[in-house]
């Protein structure tokens, strides 16, 4: 919200230069955003009187006129704008000036015609943004006076962000009262002005709403001048306070709304059928607004009617049909308290914010109406003269809200700020806000003011003795809390941890949106249904994401067409799916790799990334673990996967952890990457088990190594064949694999597996015989079993 | 005889000066020292002395034979020295060459800063905690006081799934969550993502935040204070200035926000702080009574503070970023800067 010093000032008497008032709003908590001067810096502009306007000789579109700036010999200047007309009263920068931008004005001469000086527009003062035109000054201005002292330009704008509690601070008047709090000076209020009611007219009211609206005030005024304008002070505070002027009738409602928090509304007293009807409004009911926009109203919103139709919405914008025009002689005014419950919402759903909205919606002093009422009709009367009719005051008690007074005990606000302060500054700093206190022993009966209707408990309480008491000045301590050891559960691997293993194998993690394209996920989870938002930002991010895999290989695309070579990312987070119809949000953690397997280095050959790189990667964290022997890769089929190269990773009880493979080459196409992309996608919580270790009496006897060669058919997995080894009893300590070969020496459809197996006795020291005894029977069983022979 | 062994000797220490190889010189030995060897048939001689010439006669024998042994030793630990440094020499290499091997990745910034952030609260008994972050109505803003039609939820930009179901708009439900589930003392901190449905130069639909909160009796206003100025002292290494000032959030209340002194300009004023300074850095507050109420803590036994932090806006900070939308987009010349 804008407000300026100088209206501020009619209200608080202040003495606080800028900066320190600044400073003390936003420790006040009415943060202040920005601090602009009224006006740009200018010098030299003084109010002028057009006396003539005659053609250029030398130029259609410019004027040769003859100025008066109070000396004895008026001024030629050329001027070409519009509006230039005799006796029009306006800015002249004189010879000598200098106008924002350091703009300076000398007597010269424009095509071939002298000119000692300038008419300004509003935007060559650095007043507007843009402006058509001279500004038009009224004709009371004083000829020769300096524009500055004239429009009292040497003021400052404040804008104040205010939280959504301050509604009370939506005026001038409000922010005034709050500076009072801790400017020392006192605070003048506005009182309601007396109305002298020269008409009997009234317009009927009649609320079916009161709960929506418990008080609604309106008065005829009749008999308006129509070729009012509005005064010169007036359009200035308007327009420092953000406002365009429009006339003195939406004027002076917009004057009140910024001056006293009150938003106002003027019906056009002849476009009304019959009595006034606040009420909700009726099924398909429409409404065409100010703004031209129609309408169809939900059941749930107030309108103004009359006995035809709905003419305002409630609270938030009048309607076109009853608007007040340019001819505008006889008005309703009304003045009403909306409760922000009905008026909460509604701006939103129909996109319209007002002014009246942003005010309702927070709340309004439900008191104010009667002052800001009368003080709307003393200005209108002032401006446009007019005769006004007595108040109809529509009030229903039972629905306004009353403040009811708050217990406050001095013990609270010991514990909830740790401070000790005496009784009377409490009070002091509560009769500061406007509050009537009742003391009691160690406690306050405390009512706030009608205008402070935020105030509902103790704590609202306890926060204003702490604003008054500046939080700054609130002790600060070392938290001193009861400490208790917190549970460290050790089979549970944390998860930085297993960051850190990625990261260490050479990972990026990457962070991806956690809704994306369904059309992605159609093709990635085809069989998933997907949990879709209502209101998405676009429909690339409209539903909640099934796999990482959607985000990542994204990623992967857009790095890859940035001319990385290689791309290796991984990434924790939720995934979303459906079972059942009930959502489910599993933690996962995916992996993606495309390129390399290793940087580019001259003491390795290049490689291309392939499955059992990334397999590497995840049977690294099982590693980690301790549990890379209880887990198992079986091959499996997924949609997103190649069909050759693919395994789901099955933990120690056989449940489905997750899946390993390579992108499907369709996919890889649609996708747009073109490159092979290896991928993982694992339940996290089940991959962040971890075993503890229980000791095993370390055994002195020395183990013996034997290499076999098996030949075996080409689809056999071998680690079928290890299961059945690691399965014998007995000596076998363990197996490795440390070569497959297929090719010259071995027949077509058979591979080579080089095993080396690791054999050891606990209680003794291996003979060759045994070993031997051992080997036979079991490479015996494995022909049997699998087909499978010594190489010879 | 003496003569004879001097020149055995002589002869013996000239073959060894030009053995040019091991091999050589242990030919050599063999030769003098063998069985067959030119002092072991020497010795044999002594048998035929009569006994009284034998001592005198064994001793020359002795001492030229040891005169043999050092010629040897010396010229074989000459040729081993000659060899080790030939191999030396062949074995040299450049060792400016990199080194081999795998490199190294690195964790996203949000992940280093919230890291960072969970290290420091970590050191004085925080735990974890996390939450959903599809919420339902009730936890990310009817137990935090934000009744239906409170204006606070319009600032909120929800994205929703259906009428009670939406994405969290702050981590806050996780304070919710976690009183639901234990009771006072409690001291959690709670990282995650939440979203907003907004996307601009400014803001991203997504991002994290950091939830705190501590429960227990008399926690007051001055806690609240020292822990939250430690923190940001601690997170940005450096003894600045940190100013709390009033604000509004529903579910606190006193509340405040908390600006630290600008660390772009130590506080002289620049782009970044707006020219005042100050950066807002975090909101906090009283955790207020109706939100102790919807979780059945009494509010006269038991008080609290919560807080909530931007983890983009602190890293952005700390790192000097001046994108916010760099962070997802996940390009790698951005996030190898900070592996």
């Amino acid at each position: 919200m804008l407000v300026n010093e100088a209206w501020l000032k009619e209200f608080v008497n202040y003495s606080l230069p800028t900066d320190e008032l600044t400073e003390k709003l936003t420790m006040a908590g009415l943060e202040v955003d920005s601090v602009s001067p009224a006006a740009a810096e200018f010098t030299g502009v003084v109010v002028g009187e057009v006396l003539s306007v005659d053609k250029h000789p030398n130029a259609d579109k410019l004027r040769v006129c003859k100025v008066s700036v109070g000396d004895a010999e008026p001024l030629d200047i050329v001027c070409g704008a519009a509006n230039v007309r005799p006796s029009l009263r306006v800015p002249v920068a004189t010879v000598g000036a200098v106008l924002p931008g350091n703009f300076k004005i000398k007597a010269s001469k424009l095509r071939g015609e002298p000119s000692n000086g300038m008419l300004c527009s509003e935007q060559e003062l650095g007043l507007a943004e843009s402006a058509e035109g001279l500004m038009e000054l009224p004709n009371d201005a004083p000829i020769g006076g300096d524009i500055r002292d004239y429009l009292q330009l040497n003021d400052t704008i404040i804008e104040v962000d205010l939280t959504p509690n301050r509604a009370d601070c939506l005026s001038v008047e409000g922010v005034a009262r709050e500076i009072a709090c801790f400017a020392e000076q006192p605070f003048v209020a506005l009182n309601s002005p007396t109305i002298d009611e020269t008409i009997k007219t009234t317009q009927a009211v009649s609320v079916e709403a009161p709960e929506g609206c418990p008080r609604y005030l309106g008065r005829v005024i009749e008999g308006l001048n129509t070729d009012a304008l509005t005064p010169i002070w007036m359009q200035e505070k308007l327009r420092r306070c953000g406002q365009r002027s429009l006339g003195p009738l939406i004027d002076v409602t917009n004057y009140v709304l910024l001056e006293l928090g009150q938003p106002l509304h003027a019906f056009d007293l002849n476009k009304i059928d019959g009595e006034l009807v606040v009420r909700l409004a009726k099924p398909a009911e429409k409404l065409t607004l100010l703004n031209e926009q129609e309408v169809e109203l939900d059941g749930d919103v107030l309108v103004i009617a009359d006995q035809s139709q709905a003419l305002a919405m409630a609270g938030v914008m009048g309607g076109q049909l009853s608007a007040v025009g340019d001819d505008t002689r006889d008005i309703f005014l009304e003045c009403a308290f909306f409760s922000p419950l009905t008026i909460a919402g509604k701006s939103r759903r129909y996109g319209l914010h007002t002014d009246a909205s942003h005010r309702f919606e927070r709340g309004v002093d439900p008191e104010l109406a009667y002052r800001a009422l009368n003080r709307a009709t003393e200005l209108l009367i002032e401006l446009a003269g007019g005769q006004a009719g007595p108040v109809t005051d529509v009030s229903s008690k039972q629905h306004l809200p009353s403040a009811k007074p708050i217990k406050l005990r001095l013990s609270q606000v010991q514990r909830l700020l740790g401070i000790t302060l005496n009784d009377d500054v409490i009070e002091s700093y509560l009769t500061k806000l406007g509050m009537v206190i009742i003391k009691n022993e160690g406690e306050w009966s405390v009512t706030a003011p009608s205008y402070r209707f935020d105030m509902a408990i103790e704590a609202d309480l306890i926060e204003e003795i702490a604003r008054l008491y500046g939080y700054d000045k609130l002790p600060q301590n070392s938290l001193n809390t009861s400490a208790k050891l917190a549970l460290v559960k050790e089979e549970v691997q944390p998860l930085d941890r297993i960051k850190d293993q990625l990261v260490d194998l050479g990972y990026q993690e990457a962070i991806t949106y956690s809704f994306t394209d369904e059309k992605v996920l159609s093709e990635l989870t085809p069989n998933d249904d997907v949990y879709r938002l209502k209101n998405p930002i676009s429909s690339e991010l409209s539903v909640m994401r099934t796999t990482l895999w959607a985000g990542l290989l994204k990623a992967v695309e857009t790095n890859l067409k940035h001319n990385e070579e290689t791309v290796k990312f991984f990434e924790t987070g939720l995934k979303f799916t459906l079972n059942n119809g009930i959502l489910q949000q599993d933690q996962m953690l995916s992996i993606v790799a495309t390129g390399n397997a290793m940087p580019e280095q001259w003491a390795e050959k290049p490689r291309q990334f392939d499955f059992y790189d990334i397999k590497h990667a995840v049977e690294s964290i099982l590693r980690l673990n301790g549990v890379l022997n209880s887990f198992t890769f079986k091959s499996v089929e997924h949609p997103a996967l190649h069909p050759g190269q693919s395994a789901e990773l099955l933990n120690d009880k056989s449940e489905h952890v997750g899946y390993v493979g390579l992108l499907h080459p369709v996919l890889e196409k649609a996708l747009d990457i073109n490159q092979a992309v290896y991928m993982a996608e694992l339940n996290q919580s089940m991959l962040q088990l971890k075993s503890i270790p229980i000791f095993e009496t370390v055994t002195k006897y020395p183990s013996v190594r034997r290499d076999i060669a098996l030949v075996m058919d080409k689809n056999l997995h071998v680690n079928e064949i290890i299961d059945y080894i690691n399965s014998q009893q007995g000596i076998i300590k363990s197996v490795l694999v440390f070569d497959v070969y297929e090719g010259k020496g071995v027949e077509t459809g058979r591979k080579s597996v080089a095993l080396g197996l690791i054999l050891q006795d606990k209680s003794k020291t291996l003979v060759e015989s045994e070993v031997e005894e051992f080997l036979t029977e079991l490479l015996n069983n494995i022909n049997k079993l699998f087909n499978a022979q010594l190489r010879e | 005889m003496e003569n004879s062994l001097e020149n055995v000797v002589q002869q013996a220490s000239e073959a060894l000066q030009q053995a040019n190889s091991l091999a050589v010189v242990e030919k050599i030995r063999v030769e003098y020292l063998g069985k067959k060897g030119v002092f072991t048939r020497q010795m044999k001689t002594l048998a035929s002395l009569p006994p009284e010439e034998k001592p005198k006669a064994g001793a020359v024998i002795h001492k030229a034979k040891q005169l043999f042994e050092s010629s040897l030793n010396e010229r074989k630990t000459t040729l081993e020295t000659e060899q080790l440094n030939q191999r030396l020499t062949d074995e040299t290499i450049d060792v400016t060459l990199p080194g081999r091997g795998q490199g190294i990745g690195g964790v996203h910034p949000v992940t280093r800063t919230m890291r960072r952030i969970e290290s420091i609260f970590s050191r004085i008994g925080f735990d974890v905690a996390t939450g959903p972050e599809v919420e339902d109505d009730f936890h990310n803003f009817e137990a935090l006081n934000i009744p239906a039609h409170h204006p606070a939820r319009a600032m909120h930009d929800t994205f929703y799934f259906d009428e009670h179901t939406l994405l969290r708009t702050h981590t806050s439900p996780v304070q919710i969550r976690v009183m639901e589930n234990q009771k006072p003392p409690i001291k959690v901190i709670a990282p995650g993502r939440v979203y907003r449905c907004d996307s601009d130069l400014t803001h991203t639909p997504m991002f994290h935040q950091v939830e705190g909160f501590v429960v227990e009796k008399d926690i007051n206003f001055a806690d609240l204070k020292g822990v939250l100025s430690e923190f940001l002292k601690a997170f940005f290494e450096k003894d600045m200035k940190v100013r709390f000032r009033p604000s509004y959030f529903p579910f606190t209340e006193p509340s405040a926000e908390v600006d630290i002194e600008c660390v772009m300009c130590d506080g002289k004023g620049c782009r970044v702080c707006s020219h005042t300074g100050w950066l807002e850095v975090l909101g906090c507050g009283m955790i207020h009574p109706e939100v102790f109420r919807h979780i059945n803590i009494d509010s006269d036994e038991f008080s609290g503070f919560a807080f909530g932090m931007g983890v983009e806006r602190l890293t952005m900070l700390r790192y000097k970023i001046n994108d916010l939308r760099l962070f997802f987009e996940n390009d790698l010349k951005f996030l190898k800067q900070f592996n």
